[in-house]
């Protein structure tokens, strides 16, 4: 790979031609892929028969509870567990420094694992409240948690530190004394002559930015059923997260067991939004304690261990930002400068920022890029995934810097946008990544119509006479899918844990009687909808009844390399998988027709559900009767063909490529790109601060459509948790380190009276590169939603002078700014 | 030590229970009822939902001793045999699950809704349902399944009579 460097632009356009996967044709007749079918995975939740983590604890299995830290950061002196050993029905007490000896620690992409060490439980000194000290197993959860009473733990207190900006001055307490500091890590980056376009612009828009941290909160917490045998020194572990075949390895070095000692089999999730993801505490804890006990051991965490422990929690950013702009709106370049606030530890390292940088300019022509990015650590609880993986937090930065310029410059904010629109594809932005495919301006179009925009200016004029405060909200933004794991590493000159292979693999296995079982592996069942998808693209393949798909969620032993879902992946990396497969099972069963029907291989072609003689459609052989054959008569076969009929194929992250040395090109790394328009319309009451929507139109185009009902689901869902992030939901921790929204009484979910009804609209714009055109879409909602409720809430309060820049825009967050504006004014 | 006898799902039991069991715990683990899920534990979420004598209460907030001698439903009463009840099946229809996680706390509170008041507003549905928090829907499509339950059973019940 060249770097970005005038002098070698053809260079690198050849490279970067080179590099792009062949443009494929896309049939316009498809009979199951864009149909709203009902999901096929709903029959069983509907009768409360999921099968979810807690619902597999067999009768004799042991359960585990952990004791939580009640301090920010201490030093753990001693402890006495005497009498929690000897209360009834407990098993096995074990601390956090006998956990050190059983276990190594946690997987960790941190920038330097060694140095800011994370263990399934605390062992020398407690970084955050709530991390976990010791574990107590018993023969229930409630002899359990009456045992972590009787705990006796030596605390010496240590000043916690709390605010990211203060962490990193000299002299404040250290999080990890080992690393000498309480940044993790620091780096800045440019991406074209920012300096040039800084000097040429007409204007430098600047802002002050802050994104507090909320989470993913599925209704179901993370949980682990672990079984050790001492005779192959193996486990089998039941969990809600992933079976990461191509990562398993990292958890067995945790467990200090052999890879193929270890078999993670997944069960389906009540809820992730990224909140699972390698969520492998709770299953090394119940592993460590199957271990030790010889017993089955189950772990399940409590509300307040997933939100006080959960190693999940969402970005929590502080930015300055510059844009430059051009008096006729074109903007030309950024700096962005952020501090993000990473908690104790560190697990993904700054891939957040890294996802940032997959679509950090937006849909936008903009032309240069100034990244930097430190990564405080603080003592609260470790950042880890929540939808939109640090993307939606640069959505919501970008668009309120282009919301602000639009207001200096007096333009309309449809204006701005549509001025600076990418209309050429693909696209490559200053990072080194491209963009697909794109309609950005349809999109606009559609959202426009469906917000009935012009009716809600004339609103706004009209309620404001009346004294009431309007805002229109309006942003576009993309929706990057299928994520490419350089995003973690390319911070690094040397990574830790370097991977680029990020695959995803199907099984397809076609019975005696032509019914179709398809294999996922790594892939749990989220709330998203594979099995939904993968039948749908296997009938699409093979003329059948989706219904009629069978899907097994297979275990990591023994399974094909796979990654699971994660960053809008799913869909387009099973699709590719599924379309590999179908294609060898077609070409085996082609040739056993052909051999069947005595004709040349060449002269069937596929149709309805077998292979018939062209021209002479009456003699075919269906799949069930090629499938028999294969299965039972393997000798009235050539003798190269083997029985059964059933195929694999690992799909392959279908366009990535690596950075430049020098980093000033990312290479591709996030290539299929969604994109989407919000227009909310919100009323705020100026009296109490609270914000109450009056319309809200979002249009979305994720490339064809699988299953439109599903992909609105994940937009209304989306948008749901974006409002609890605009307006609700933070996890708050005061100045010394406690942490206050512990519960739901005070970390805020929005019900259903704060989600109003979403004007959905789609806009299907083909990926060029990808099986039928898909592109992801998981993300959904949450992608905009904070930035577009934002700007309406600006839009509302503009007459007074007041703009919003942190969120959530609690009602004492908004009442505060207009007492400061009224101060001012 | 307590002794209990409940009905659920028109079926009686009776059981010996510590005092303090909750009564989720009564029926996933002691009946295997496991359609009833543990959600936040502290009354909030609603994901724990059932039927008390008809009236939708916190199974995670409830003691087993204190359901002795009522009758609970929970979703596992809900269909008919083979056939969903049509709450169920305008929910897969409308798509107003996604995990499913919520659904059955759901689905009992919905039921009890449409028992009240069986031709809901879309507002009166939105209403009822913020007892019950989803974070995977965003609820629009689970109002929509429940107007579209309501007018089924309207019409059944009309059919019937």
């Amino acid at each position: 790979m060249t770097t970005v460097d005038s002098t070698t632009g053809d260079r690198i356009a050849a490279d970067r031609a080179a590099s792009a996967p062949p443009v494929r044709p896309h049939s316009a007749e498809r009979r199951w892929v864009g149909q709203s079918i009902r999901r096929v995975e709903d029959p069983k939740f509907l009768r409360g028969r999921g099968g979810y983590i807690a619902d597999r604890i067999t009768p004799g299995t042991l359960h585990a509870a952990v004791l939580r830290s009640p301090h920010p950061h201490a030093r753990i002196t001693g402890f006495d567990v005497a009498a929690a050993q000897a209360a009834p029905g407990v098993h096995a007490v074990i601390t956090g420094a006998q956990a050190a000896q059983l276990c190594d620690p946690m997987p960790d992409f941190g920038p330097d694992p060694t140095r800011h060490t994370w263990r399934c439980l605390a062992a020398e000194k407690v970084r955050y409240v709530g991390e976990g000290v010791a574990v107590v197993v018993a023969d229930s959860r409630y002899l359990a948690e009456d045992a972590l009473e009787l705990i006796e733990v030596g605390y010496e207190p240590l000043p916690a530190v709390v605010d990211p900006e203060r962490a990193l001055d000299a002299g404040v307490p250290l999080v990890h004394e080992a690393l000498e500091s309480n940044c993790a890590y620091e780096r800045s980056f440019d991406f074209g002559d920012v300096d040039r376009d800084f000097a040429e612009a007409d204007l430098v828009i600047r802002d002050r930015l802050r994104w507090h941290r909320s989470g993913g909160q599925p209704l179901e917490t993370v949980g682990a059923i672990a079984d050790y045998d001492p005779g192959t020194g193996g486990f089998v572990i039941e969990t809600n997260t992933l079976s990461f075949t191509s990562y398993l390895f990292m958890v067995a070095a945790a467990l200090k067991v052999p890879v193929n000692r270890l078999d993670i089999r997944p069960a389906p999730a009540g809820g992730s939004f990224g909140s699972k993801l390698f969520a492998n505490k709770p299953a090394v804890i119940a592993a460590m304690c199957a271990r030790a006990t010889g017993r089955k051991v189950a772990y399940i965490e409590d509300r307040v261990d997933n939100i006080s422990n959960c190693d999940h929690h969402g970005s929590d950013r502080l930015y300055d930002v510059e844009l430059a702009v051009m008096r006729d709106g074109t903007m030309r370049g950024i700096k962005i400068d952020t501090i993000d606030d990473y908690g104790a530890y560190i697990q993904f390292g700054v891939g957040h920022h890294g996802n940032a940088l997959a679509q950090v300019t937006g849909p936008y022509t903009i032309g240069s890029v100034r990244y930097r990015v430190r990564a405080a650590l603080t003592n609260k609880n470790q950042q880890g995934a929540y939808r939109g993986f640090g993307s939606e937090v640069n959505n919501w930065m970008l668009e309120q810097m282009v919301d602000k310029a639009a207001r200096e410059l007096d333009l309309d904010p449809a204006a701005i946008r549509r001025k600076n629109f990418i209309r050429q594809f693909p696209y490559y932005i200053p990072t080194g990544n491209v963009y697909d495919s794109g309609d950005y301006d349809k999109v606009l179009d559609k959202a426009l119509e469906l917000a009935d925009y012009e009716h809600w200016r004339a609103e706004q004029k009209r309620l404001r006479e009346q004294g009431r405060y309007i805002g229109i909200g309006l942003i576009s933004a993309q929706e990057r899918s299928v994520f490419s794991a350089t995003e973690f590493w390319f911070w690094f000159d040397e990574p830790a844990a370097p991977v680029t292979s990020t695959p995803e693999s199907v099984s397809l296995k076609v019975d005696t009687t032509g019914g179709i079982t398809a294999i996922l592996y790594s892939c749990a069942f989220w709330g998203n909808s594979p099995e939904t998808m993968v039948a749908q693209f296997v009938a699409e393949e093979f003329d059948c009844d989706p219904y009629d798909v069978a899907v097994v969620y297979h275990g990591s032993g023994d399974g094909l390399p796979a990654t699971g879902p994660g960053g809008s992946r799913t869909t387009v990396m099973l699709a590719g998988a599924v379309e590999g497969a179908a294609g060898k099972i077609k070409a085996k069963a082609r040739r056993a027709a052909a051999h069947l029907l005595e004709i040349d291989e060449d002269d069937l072609e596929w149709a309805d559900g077998g292979f018939g003689v062209r021209g002479d459609p009456e003699r075919r052989k269906t799949l069930g009767e090629i499938a028999i054959m294969l299965h039972l008569f393997k000798h009235s076969f050539p003798a190269d063909m083997t029985s059964g009929l059933d195929e694999s194929q690992v799909y392959d992250h279908p366009w990535t490529t690596m950075p430049s040395a020098d980093r000033k090109d990312l290479g591709v790394f996030y290539p299929f790109m969604g994109h989407a328009c919000h227009i909310p319309v919100v009323e705020v009451d100026i009296e109490t601060g609270a914000v109450t929507f009056l319309h809200y139109a979002a249009v979305h185009d994720c490339g064809t459509l699988v299953n439109p009902r599903s992909l609105a689901g994940h937009i209304v869902g989306g948008t749901a948790q974006g409002i609890g992030t605009a307006l609700y939901e933070e996890f708050v921790y005061d100045t010394d380190g406690q942490l206050l929204s512990s519960s739901y009484l005070d970390y805020l979910i929005p019900t259903a009276m704060e989600v109003p009804e979403l004007a959905i609209g789609h806009v299907e714009t083909p990926s060029p590169y990808t099986p039928h055109g898909v592109k992801g879409g998981g993300e959904g909602g949450r992608m905009m939603a904070p930035a577009a409720i934002n700007t309406a809430v600006n839009d509302a309060l503009a007459p007074l002078g007041v703009r919003l820049t942190e969120l959530p825009m609690t009602p004492e967050r908004i009442l505060t700014a207009l007492r400061a504006s009224r101060k001012k004014g | 030590m307590t002794a209990i006898s409940v009905t659920v799902n028109g079926r009686p039991h009776t059981a010996q229970v510590e005092p303090r069991r909750l009564l989720v715990d009564f029926l996933r683990e002691d009946l295997g009822l496991v359609g009833t899920h543990i959600g936040c534990e502290h009354g909030v979420c609603g994901t724990c939902t059932v039927l008390l004598d008809g009236r939708s209460i916190r199974s995670c907030i409830t003691l087993a001793v204190q359901a002795d001698g009522a009758e609970i439903s929970t979703v596992e009463g809900l269909a008919d045999g083979a056939e969903l009840h049509p709450l169920q099946d305008e929910f897969s229809e409308k798509q107003g699950l996604q995990c499913g996680y919520c659904t059955p706390g759901m689905l009992m509170r919905a039921s009890e809704i449409l028992a009240g008041n069986p031709d809901p507003s879309p507002a009166e549905v939105r209403e009822a349902i913020a007892s019950n928090l989803c974070r995977c829907t965003g609820y629009q499509f689970i109002v929509e399944a429940v107007l579209g339950a309501a007018e089924r059973m309207r019409a059944e019940k009309e059919t019937a009579s």
